[in-house]
């Protein structure tokens, strides 16, 4: 049992708050992943609770202790940091011990919790090497090693594969999960500003921008069901296209009359009467684009720029989507080679289609929805 | 002329002739040897570039031949020579006559004791320094001050030490503000501390301590920067104390920085002079060689055994000098 809760949890340098409000529950066995824009907080969020930063206001509890003033030592964590911070001077068996002999075992016990580990991490024929002589990839396994063989309740990874490069990063992130698989009891908690790490690896996602949580949730439930335009707009690449609308009927689906073009889009999302009239925006991810027939459509443009990758076309209109700059994009599966130029109506399916108000989910309204005040990329 | 305007103008002169030499044996070389025009233009400039570096090394390669490089071999050569007979060689005469006097053998006992106190106590207080000065709002001030000793002469900072033991009269207040807090304390009548024999040479090594302390510290303390403060936090996380922290994780990372400066203050106490000779004069057995070699060659005009002795000092300081160099190279990398 090793469930982490932190209540009002606040982080202020001097006057400046960093970090405001972060209500989180996180239980045994999750693999929390922590994802946001750079600067947003998050591995400061990561070193409060690891307790290499003080905690300014509220609490921390780890199984139902207030451990805001504990040592790091005793919370029960480990940390991968994302320099790896191996000690230089030390062989990789010693990295290893080195926190074991602090906490005084027997040599027998250090040798044998050693070894263990580094058969599981096939760190085994590089026990005698200096850091200086390993890969990225090897540093990067003696850190996870180095977290593992203390035992702890908690593991903290703090963007642990920012400096492999991208095939490593690929195989490390894979052997990530399959830790994961087989430490069911142990809690990770993952700080990365990669959403695809996030989204194949998390358990629950914790979005954080602008000091605070924007929205918490499963990969999936982010995904298709985002708070905000916010959230939206950070899960998925490229980014869900925002374009500018009105409520034209209510019930349980509801009709909106796109401002560009005058098409009229259906949403699978209920309104209630008198929402007539109310300004929307609609948001509809790249991928959901389809052909529209008929006035059924969300949009009208001509395209601008065409991406070919091979598995799927990247569409890149002249049409400006609501949030100002940003082109409006479709992202269509297998090749088109004869878009360019054209002038496409395009709509979505009903579920597909996700609507926002003054930056909320119509899907969250009354919920109390925290809008960060930052880009999200 | 003022003295103040011979210096200036010595300033002017010597800073304007190295950048007048800089400047036109550069124009030459691209302007009239070499020029980077013509039918061998591309050739005329690797052949420029070939001799560039040889041409501004050309001063300082010439200066450390003058003053370093042929004193080394004309000191070799004095010392097997005797002056009382004109200059004839004698051989190993002088080295023999050497290791025959009791005052050398005293220089060379005194040189190992500074040899073995200083530079310990220098890096270790230096070190202590550093690590307690680092962070602190008032670090800095702290570390300037420890620092400044550096700035004074060797005999700047043997003439306060001097003040520091000195001893009057009893029926007189003392000014030595040792003997003043040892009549405090304890003592019944000022001691004259440079006389006592064996703890005299103590005060004299205290004085360098004090010198070389801000020296350690202000290089183990840019060491002490350069570790990753990622693995401080990693040692922290796994529960080390910040004693365990400082002699496991820090230490052994500026173990190279250590080395260096341990060495670099063991080749100035090998070379220790002004010290003793303001302070004692090698007096009251608290000879060092390099006092040794002064009063054989300047005070009995003996050129050969002060020849001699100047020779021992090198043989001890070279092996400890490319020691250092290869540390300091290794550090640099």
């Amino acid at each position: 049992m090793t469930d982490l809760k932190l209540s009002a949890v606040e982080k202020a340098y001097g006057k400046v708050k960093v970090l405001s409000d972060i209500d989180l529950e996180i239980k045994t066995g999750e693999l929390v992943v922590f994802v946001g824009p750079s600067g947003c907080g998050k591995s400061t969020l990561l070193r409060m609770i690891a307790g290499l930063e003080r905690i300014t206001g509220g609490t921390l509890e780890i199984d139902g202790m207030r451990v805001n003033d504990m040592p790091p030592s005793q919370r029960g964590i480990a940390m991968v940091f994302q320099s790896y911070a191996l000690y230089p001077h030390m062989s990789v068996y010693d990295n290893m011990a080195f926190s074991l002999r602090i906490a005084g075992q027997g040599k027998e016990a250090i040798d044998k919790a050693v070894r263990a580990v580094a058969e599981k991490l096939q760190l085994g024929s590089l026990l005698d090497r200096l850091p200086k002589e390993l890969s990225g990839g090897q540093r990067q396994r003696v850190a996870i090693g180095r977290a593992i063989v203390r035992d702890p309740k908690v593991f903290l990874f703090d963007e642990p594969l920012s400096n492999l490069d991208a095939a490593l990063r690929v195989a490390t992130r894979l052997e990530i999960a399959q830790l994961k698989e087989a430490m069911p009891e142990t809690t990770m908690i993952y700080v990365t500003h990669d959403q695809v790490e996030a989204m194949t690896l998390a358990s629950r996602i914790v979005v954080l921008a602008g000091g605070g949580i924007a929205q918490v949730g499963a990969p999936l439930d982010l995904y298709e069901r985002p708070n905000s335009t916010f959230v939206a707009r950070f899960i998925g690449s490229p980014a869900m296209n925002l374009l500018s609308g009105e409520v034209v009927g209510t019930g349980k689906t509801t009709k909106i009359r796109a401002d560009q073009g005058g098409g009229i889009i259906t949403a699978a999302i209920p309104t209630q009467k008198g929402d007539e009239g109310m300004k929307v925006e609609i948001g509809i991810r790249p991928e959901d684009f389809v052909a529209a027939e008929g006035d059924d459509f969300a949009f009208e443009g001509r395209v601008g720029i065409t991406e070919a990758l091979g598995e799927v076309t990247l569409l890149y209109f002249d049409s400006k989507s609501s949030t100002g700059d940003d082109p409006v994009i479709a992202k269509l599966s297998g090749i088109h080679p004869s878009k360019l130029g054209q002038v496409l109506r395009l709509g979505a399916a009903p579920e597909k289609i996700h609507l926002f108000h003054k930056g909320i989910s119509l899907l969250y309204r009354g919920d109390k929805v925290f809008l960060p005040n930052v880009a999200p990329h | 002329m003022s003295p103040i305007m011979q210096a200036a103008l010595t300033i002017v002169i010597g800073v304007g002739g190295c950048v007048g030499y800089f400047y036109l044996s550069n124009q030459i070389l691209d302007r009239v040897l070499f020029p980077a025009r013509g039918a061998n233009a591309g050739r005329n400039i690797n052949r420029a570039n070939a001799i560039r570096p040889w041409l501004f090394l050309f001063p300082a390669i010439f200066a450390l031949a003058l003053y370093l490089a042929y004193p080394v071999f004309e000191t070799l050569r004095l010392s097997l020579t005797d002056r009382s007979l004109g200059g004839a060689f004698v051989g190993l005469e002088n080295y023999a006559r050497m290791t025959d006097d009791p005052k050398f053998w005293e220089a060379l006992r005194n040189n190992f004791l500074w040899l073995l106190i200083v530079p310990a106590a220098s890096t270790a207080f230096g070190l202590l320094a550093a690590q307690l000065t680092d962070r602190i709002r008032w670090g800095n001030i702290a570390k300037s001050l420890i620092f400044m000793p550096m700035a004074i002469s060797f005999v700047g900072a043997a003439v306060i030490f001097k003040l520091v033991y000195d001893a009057r009269p009893e029926d007189v207040a003392q000014i030595g503000i040792l003997n003043a807090v040892y009549l405090q304390l304890c003592g019944d009548s000022p001691i004259t501390w440079l006389t006592v024999p064996f703890w005299n040479n103590i005060f004299l090594i205290i004085v360098l301590i004090w010198i070389q302390t801000g020296f350690a510290m202000v290089i183990l303390s840019a060491a002490l920067r350069g570790i990753p403060e990622e693995t401080i936090e990693a040692a922290i996380v796994d529960g080390a104390n910040p004693f365990q922290i400082f002699f496991k994780i820090k230490v052994p990372q500026i173990a190279g920085t250590i080395v260096v400066v341990w060495t670099t203050i063991t080749i100035v106490v090998l070379k220790v002079f002004d010290i003793v000779f303001a302070m004692t004069n090698g007096q009251w057995e608290t000879q060092v060689l390099a006092n040794y070699m002064y009063d054989k060659l300047f005070r009995a005009n003996d050129w050969g055994v002060g020849s001699a002795a100047a020779m021992v000092i090198m043989i001890l300081v070279l092996p400890i000098l490319v020691w250092n160099v290869y540390n300091a190279r290794r550090e640099m990398r």
